[in-house]
């Protein structure tokens, strides 16, 4: 009987593609949509993953996020080097500042201050130049993402010169990195070429950053770095979480793409409900004849579920794959970069399509079954 | 299968044994009597026609009879068995053993082709579609369609369908076949076709045929007949009462 089923959903293509494209619209719309939210709130710690050799950050109590810091005095560096543990400490300083570049465009960038001699806290790997670099006087380095938004895609900007605060700045090196959430340009530089470029304060260390010493794991040095200093100390992993439920709780995104996946998955209950029932109420007779000639209820709900399977697995297959074509053909653009669908979000989407099926499957299938098989005589 | 059928009881008992069966509808606050207590016995090897104006209950009559519609009083037994004693589940597993239907608009399912539309008994038998389709096609040879077989119902003109409709009545050799309208979207001359060809594969020495009609075109090949009027059996022999 499954397979009159399947011949009675294919046979119909008109209908056969609308429920088909219901699934696949929704798919595509929940799955994109949850695979952008989760990859740009992921930027949210970009900061903490572009320094990956960092394992404990230390901050002023008040700063939560890489990109939401309170300067600290230069002090707290000797501070943290002094608690037991620690196996390296060296300073991070991270502002914004103006940039003008020899077009005369006027950009916000922001300035990252790695330590002069480890250059701890540049990102791994870089695109062109080598680390080395950050050595010559008044060199920064950009990331790819802002090299993108500041030139454009191909742009060789090696040597190129800027006006940082009223600075002279050249680039000598184009870094590897994962965009801000912002997708702001960051330039980064040594530390003490960083303390030219932003405007003086008293106060301008941002982070000390931390490598443990062996045997010790980053928990408890961060809490003896907090007992001893006072401090706010955390781990890679909790600041990089940090990042994101900043981003979470202080902007409108979660509200924006929910409405989005909730429209997507109404939007398939919509078209799949509506184009479901037609598909049972075109073949209403036919599935009394078939209850009249003597398949029980249970072969007919076999039957409608063998149907909204199909048009599911389908349907579903569709919008994943064209998720990743989605994805793939953006990947050339860094605002993309780094994104990718997490193996969470196929699940949400594969649980939204079976509601979705189940919730108009149960209603196409409640007229079949209150269908009397007497009703094929009238 | 619970219905199965008793040789010793088939030998005995008619194929249908209908007795005091009432059937009520409501019409809002009103209940409207169709059928008033009507006793009658369908016998094996005949064809036997129920006749009447519309509305005089014959449809209503012959679902019982089939156990697609529960009478408000009374019992059928078709081959011995107390049809609506029996769960429902058994009841449809009952039909589908025994009974073959055809409908007045055929009911084909418009995307599988002829031969698997005349297979669809054997299909839910359980059994694979291959030998269903090729005992079907075996029995759309015998109806003369065989070249129609690997063809769509739309494909096909009316007389065609009702001959497909015929085959998946008889593919899975049922004791009792009904028939509603058979005719009632054919033109004369086929639907005289197709009413001599059902006789000529559904009459059988151990199977019942009850046809519901009201095409006088075809009242002579019947067996018997049996007239409704009001709810109420008024004529049962072998031929039209002179005032019809």
């Amino acid at each position: 009987m499954l397979w009159i089923a399947i011949r009675m959903l294919t046979g119909d293509s008109q209908k056969f593609y609308g429920l088909l494209f219901g699934i696949a619209f929704s798919t595509l719309l929940i799955t994109q949509q949850l695979t952008i939210y989760l990859s740009l709130i992921d930027r949210g710690a970009s900061g903490v993953y572009n320094a990956p050799e960092v394992e404990v950050w230390v901050m002023d109590p008040v700063s939560r996020t890489t990109d939401v810091s309170y300067a600290m005095p230069s002090t707290a560096l000797d501070e943290v080097r002094s608690v037991p543990g620690v196996e390296w400490a060296v300073p991070h300083l991270r502002s914004a500042a103006s940039v003008r570049t020899k077009d005369g465009d006027l950009e916000q960038v922001a300035i990252i201050g790695v330590d002069d001699a480890t250059l701890i806290g540049l990102p791994e790997n870089l695109l062109e130049g080598s680390k080395e670099v950050l050595q010559q006087p008044d060199t920064v380095i950009i990331d790819d993402g802002g090299l993108f938004n500041m030139f454009g895609p191909d742009a060789d900007v090696i040597g190129e010169r800027l006006e940082l605060n009223d600075q002279r700045a050249v680039i000598r090196g184009v870094a590897d990195s994962l965009a801000s959430f912002t997708s702001t340009a960051v330039l980064y530089t040594k530390y003490s070429q960083a303390l030219n470029y932003v405007p003086g304060t008293r106060n301008r260390l941002s982070f000390v950053l931390v490598g443990v010493s062996d045997g010790l794991s980053s928990d408890e040095v961060a809490a003896r770095i907090e007992e001893q200093t006072g401090l706010k100390a955390e781990t890679r992993d909790e600041f990089a979480d940090a990042g994101i439920t900043f981003i979470v709780e202080n902007t409108g995104i979660p509200t924006n793409f929910g409405i989005t996946v909730v429209l997507g998955f109404v939007v398939g209950v919509a078209i799949v409900g509506l184009t479901f029932s037609l598909f049972i109420r075109d073949n209403i007779r036919q599935f009394g004849a078939l209850k009249a000639i003597g398949v029980t209820n249970a072969k007919i709900v076999g039957m409608v579920t063998a149907q909204a399977g199909m048009v599911g697995a389908i349907g579903y297959a569709l919008g994943i794959v064209g998720t990743a074509i989605f994805l793939w053909s953006f990947s050339a653009n860094p605002f993309f970069k780094g994104f990718f669908i997490p193996w969470q979000v196929p699940l949400v989407s594969l649980v939204a399509v079976m509601v979705i099926l189940a919730i108009t499957g149960w209603l196409a299938l409640r007229s079949v079954l209150s269908t009397e098989p007497a009703s094929v005589f009238r | 299968m619970s219905g199965a059928m008793n040789p010793e009881t088939q030998a005995v008992e008619a194929a249908i044994c209908a007795r005091g069966i009432v059937r009520d509808f409501q019409a809002g606050q009103t209940t409207i009597r169709v059928l008033h207590g009507i006793d009658t016995d369908i016998r094996s090897g005949e064809m036997t026609y129920v006749v009447g104006e519309s509305g005089s209950g014959k449809t209503t009559l012959i679902s019982i009879m089939c156990g697609i519609l529960w009478p408000t009083e009374g019992e059928v037994k078709v081959f011995g068995t107390d049809i609506y004693k029996l769960s429902d589940t058994e009841l449809v597993n009952f039909r589908l053993a025994n009974i073959g239907f055809i409908f007045q608009q055929y009911n084909l399912i418009p995307s599988i082709d002829a031969a698997a539309n005349a297979a669809v008994p054997l299909i839910a038998q359980g059994m694979a579609i291959g030998p269903a389709r090729e005992k079907a096609k075996k029995l759309l040879e015998k109806l003369n369609i065989a070249d129609q077989a690997d063809k769509l119902p739309n494909q096909l003109s009316g007389g065609q369908q009702q001959r497909v409709a015929i085959a998946r009545a008889l593919v899975h050799e049922p004791r009792l076949v009904v028939c509603d309208e058979p005719t009632a979207a054919l033109d004369a001359s086929s639907g005289r076709r197709v009413m001599d060809l059902l006789r000529e594969v559904a009459v059988a020495p151990d199977r019942a045929c009850i046809i519901v009609t009201h095409d006088n075109r075809i009242f002579d090949l019947a067996d018997r007949i049996l007239v409704l009027e009001d709810g109420r059996i008024t004529h049962d022999g072998t031929e039209m009462p002179e005032d019809h």
